[in-house]
C-alpha cells in the first residue's frame, strides 16, 4: 500500500500506546460517530504551527512515550506536550522547537516524568487514510489512524507532502501551553455549571466546587473517572432519560463520582451532568496523570468564552522565530531546553544545567 | 416549599419545557421535555431539520436525541447571548415546524430470523410462550421509531417492541456478535451495525450494510426514521 514515492517512516518501538490524531471527526455525532481526536489540542496546535503544518493535520499521540521510529527521508519534526527525554541518532532534544531528521536517522523516546502525553509533528503531517473527514483513530470503534489501532512494530506510516517554508529551529516566543506544565501538581479547572445542574442538590454542588478530586487510574482518552467527595443529587437518582454530552461534560452516575468525559467518548450518555469543562482548559486534562488532583471553579459561559477568544488571540499572534542550528548544541552535552524569554529578546539555551546565549532571528516563513 | 424535599417527578415537573441551556462555552442544549416520548422526540427532529436548514455559520454539530437537541457552535463567530436567541427564535415556532415536517422515511431491512443467523429464537418464543413463527409476526409486523443513534457508529434506539416478546438480556454476553444481528433486550429492539460484543437476545441478521464509512451518508438508519423489518428465506 506503501507509494514509494511519498516520505514515511517505520515504527521500531510503538510504545505503550500511539495514536494518530488530528482536531477529531465532525459532522457524524447524530449518527453514533465519537468526535476524538487530540485530548491536548493545545500541543497538536503548536506541534503543527512549528512544523508549517496547516491546523488540521494529523500528529501521533504518545502516551507515556517509549516510541522509536526510523525516517524513510529528511524530515522536519517537533515534539511537543510531556517532555519525554526523546534523542535523535542520540542527540538529546528538547520540546517545542523543530529539528531536522535525515534518511534513517532513528528518533527514540524514553518514558515521560510527570504529564502522561508527548506529541509528534512532522512537516506534512502523519498521512494515515481520511475517514468521514478526519485521520484520527478510534479505538473503540475501530476507524482512522493506521487500521483503526495504535501503532504497531513495522508499521510504515506515510507523511504528506512537505511543506516549503519548513526549517528546523523554529520555536513560538511567548507561547507555552498550559498542559505540558501539568503533571502531577494540583490544578484548577474552570467549568460552566450545567446543562443538568438543577439535578443536584444545593450540598452535592458545594461538594463539587469546594472539594479536591483525584483523577483515578481507570481513565483514558474516553474521560478521566474521579476519586473525592460523593456528589449529591436531589432524588438519589443520577440517570436520565439519554442526551447528548459535548468535550468536557462532568457526568455523575450512581456512585455520585464525577466522570469528566474527553475526546473518545460516546455521543450520548444517560447520566445527569452537572457542570461542562470551558474548553480553554481541555487541554491540561488530557495531561492529567492518575494520581493528579483537580479543584473546580465555576464561571460564566460567557467568561469561559472570553477565555476561549483570549487563547486563541494569543496564539495567533505570537510570532515564530528562528533559533540556530539547535542540534548541534545537544551534540556535546545534554540539551535540557531551548527557548525564549518572557520578554522575547532574550535567547538560551540550557546544556548540562548551564545557559548559554544562542542567535535568534526572526523567522519568515517563505511563500 | 424548597426544591430538594420534591420527589424525582415533581422536581422534574417544576421545570418548564422547553429550555435552553448552555453546554459549556461551545454548545447550547434544548430540551423539549424529559420523558421518551413520541411526539416530543418528533419536535426534536422537526427542530433538527429546521435549523440544519437555516445554515446558521457559526453552527457546527446538532445532535438530536429522544428529547433534547444539542447545537454545537464556534463562540468565536457568535456568542452565548446570541445565540441563545436566535434558537430561541425556532423554539418559538416550534408548532409551526413540526407542522411544516415531512413524514418519516421507511428504512426496510430483510431479515433471516432464526437458525445460526437468531440463535436465540426459539428461547426468545420459550420465554414469551408463544410459537416461533408468531414471534416473527409480530417482532416484523411493526414499523419502529430511531429515537436516536448513539452508543456505537450507526447504533439505533428503536422504540415500539411489542412487550409480549420483550426478553431480558442473555447472562452472559456474547464475545462477538456478528454485524446485521436484530435482537432483543427487556423492551427494545435493536440491530448491531457493526460486529460487537453483545448481551442481547439474537432473533436474525440481516445482510444490508448499516453502516460504511466510505460513503458520505454513512449510516443506512438515520435520526427520524422508522425500521421495518420484513422476514426473508436467505440472504440471496
Amino acid at each position: 500500500m506503501t507509494n514509494p514515492a511519498a516520505n514515511s517512516f517505520r515504527v521500531v518501538q510503538p510504545g505503550p500506546m500511539t495514536l494518530v490524531q488530528d482536531r477529531g471527526r465532525y459532522g457524524f455525532q447524530k449518527l453514533g460517530v465519537s468526535v476524538g481526536g487530540a485530548v491536548d489540542i493545545d500541543s497538536l496546535d503548536l506541534g503543527n504551527r512549528l512544523v508549517g503544518n496547516e491546523q488540521s493535520f494529523a500528529v501521533l499521540e504518545i502516551l507515556l512515550g517509549g516510541l522509536e521510529i526510523e525516517f524513510a527521508r529528511r524530515t522536519i519534526f517537533a515534539l511537543i506536550g510531556t517532555d519525554a527525554n526523546a534523542t535523535l541518532d542520540g542527540v538529546p532534544l528538547a520540546v517545542n522547537i523543530s529539528y531536522v531528521a535525515h534518511a534513517e536517522s532513528h528518533l527514540v523516546l524514553g518514558m515521560v516524568n510527570g504529564g502522561l502525553r508527548a506529541y509528534l509533528a512532522v512537516d506534512g503531517g502523519v498521512h494515515a487514510p481520511e475517514i468521514l473527514g478526519s485521520r484520527s483513530t478510534h479505538i473503540a470503534s475501530k476507524i482512522g489512524g493506521v487500521d483503526g489501532r495504535p501503532l504497531a512494530v513495522d508499521d510504515v506510516v506515510n507523511i504528506g507532502e512537505s511543506n516549503s517554508s519548513n526549517a528546523s529551529g523554529l520555536v513560538l516566543p511567548g507561547y507555552e501551553p498550559e498542559s505540558s506544565m501539568v503533571g502531577l501538581e494540583n490544578f484548577t479547572v474552570r467549568v460552566v455549571l450545567g446543562p443538568q445542574d438543577d439535578e443536584f442538590s444545593e450540598a452535592g454542588i458545594d461538594a463539587f466546587l469546594s472539594a479536591t478530586y483525584t483523577v483515578s487510574d481507570q481513565s483514558n482518552r474516553q474521560g478521566l473517572r474521579l476519586d473525592g467527595p460523593e456528589i449529591e443529587s436531589k432524588t438519589g437518582r443520577y440517570d436520565i432519560v439519554s442526551d447528548a454530552v459535548v468535550n468536557g461534560s462532568i457526568q455523575v452516575p450512581g456512585d455520585a463520582k464525577p466522570i469528566i468525559l474527553l475526546a473518545d467518548r460516546q455521543t450520548t450518555g444517560g447520566y445527569a451532568k452537572i457542570a461542562t469543562v470551558a474548553t480553554v482548559d481541555l487541554p491540561k486534562l488530557g495531561q492529567a496523570s492518575p494520581g493528579a488532583s483537580i479543584n473546580f471553579s465555576a464561571i460564566s459561559v460567557e467568561e469561559s468564552q472570553q477565555l476561549l477568544a483570549d487563547h486563541t488571540e494569543h496564539f495567533a499572534a505570537a510570532q515564530i522565530h528562528k533559533l540556530v542550528d539547535p542540534i548541534s548544541l545537544g551534540v556535546d552535552g545534554e540539551l535540557v531546553s531551548v527557548g525564549v524569554a518572557d520578554n522575547g529578546e532574550a535567547k538560551i539555551a540550557d546544556v548540562d544545567g548551564e545557559t548559554y546565549p544562542i542567535s535568534i532571528d526572526e523567522y519568515t516563513p517563505a511563500e | 416549599m424548597p426544591e430538594s424535599v420534591l420527589g424525582e417527578d415533581q422536581t422534574r415537573q417544576i421545570r418548564t419545557y422547553p429550555r435552553l441551556v448552555p453546554a459549556g462555552d461551545s454548545a447550547i442544549l434544548i430540551e423539549l421535555g424529559s420523558e421518551i416520548d413520541p411526539d416530543i422526540n418528533t419536535q426534536v427532529f422537526a427542530l433538527a431539520d429546521s435549523v440544519e436548514a437555516a445554515e446558521i455559520a457559526a453552527v457546527v454539530e446538532l445532535i438530536p436525541t429522544y428529547r433534547s437537541l444539542l447545537v454545537s457552535y464556534d463562540p468565536t463567530i457568535s456568542k452565548y447571548d446570541e445565540m441563545r436567541d436566535r434558537l430561541d427564535s425556532f423554539v418559538t415556532e416550534l408548532e409551526a415546524i413540526v407542522e411544516a415536517a415531512g413524514e418519516s422515511r421507511i428504512v426496510e431491512l430483510p431479515v433471516v430470523y432464526g437458525g445460526e443467523d437468531g440463535p436465540d429464537l426459539e428461547s426468545v418464543a420459550e420465554h414469551a410462550d408463544l410459537s416461533v413463527q408468531e414471534v416473527i409476526d409480530i417482532h416484523s409486523g411493526v414499523d419502529y421509531r430511531v429515537y436516536m443513534i448513539g452508543f456505537a457508529p450507526g447504533f439505533p434506539y428503536l422504540g415500539g417492541l411489542d412487550q409480549r416478546i420483550a426478553t431480558p438480556r442473555l447472562k452472559t454476553p456474547r464475545i462477538s456478535v456478528p454485524a446485521g444481528s436484530v435482537g432483543i433486550a427487556e423492551s427494545q429492539t435493536g440491530v448491531y451495525p457493526n460486529a460487537s460484543p453483545g448481551g442481547w437476545q439474537l432473533i436474525g441478521r440481516t445482510a444490508s450494510v448499516l453502516f460504511d464509512v466510505t460513503k458520505s451518508s454513512p449510516s443506512l438508519i438515520t435520526p427520524g426514521s422508522k425500521v421495518r423489518f420484513f422476514p426473508v428465506q436467505s440472504h440471496d
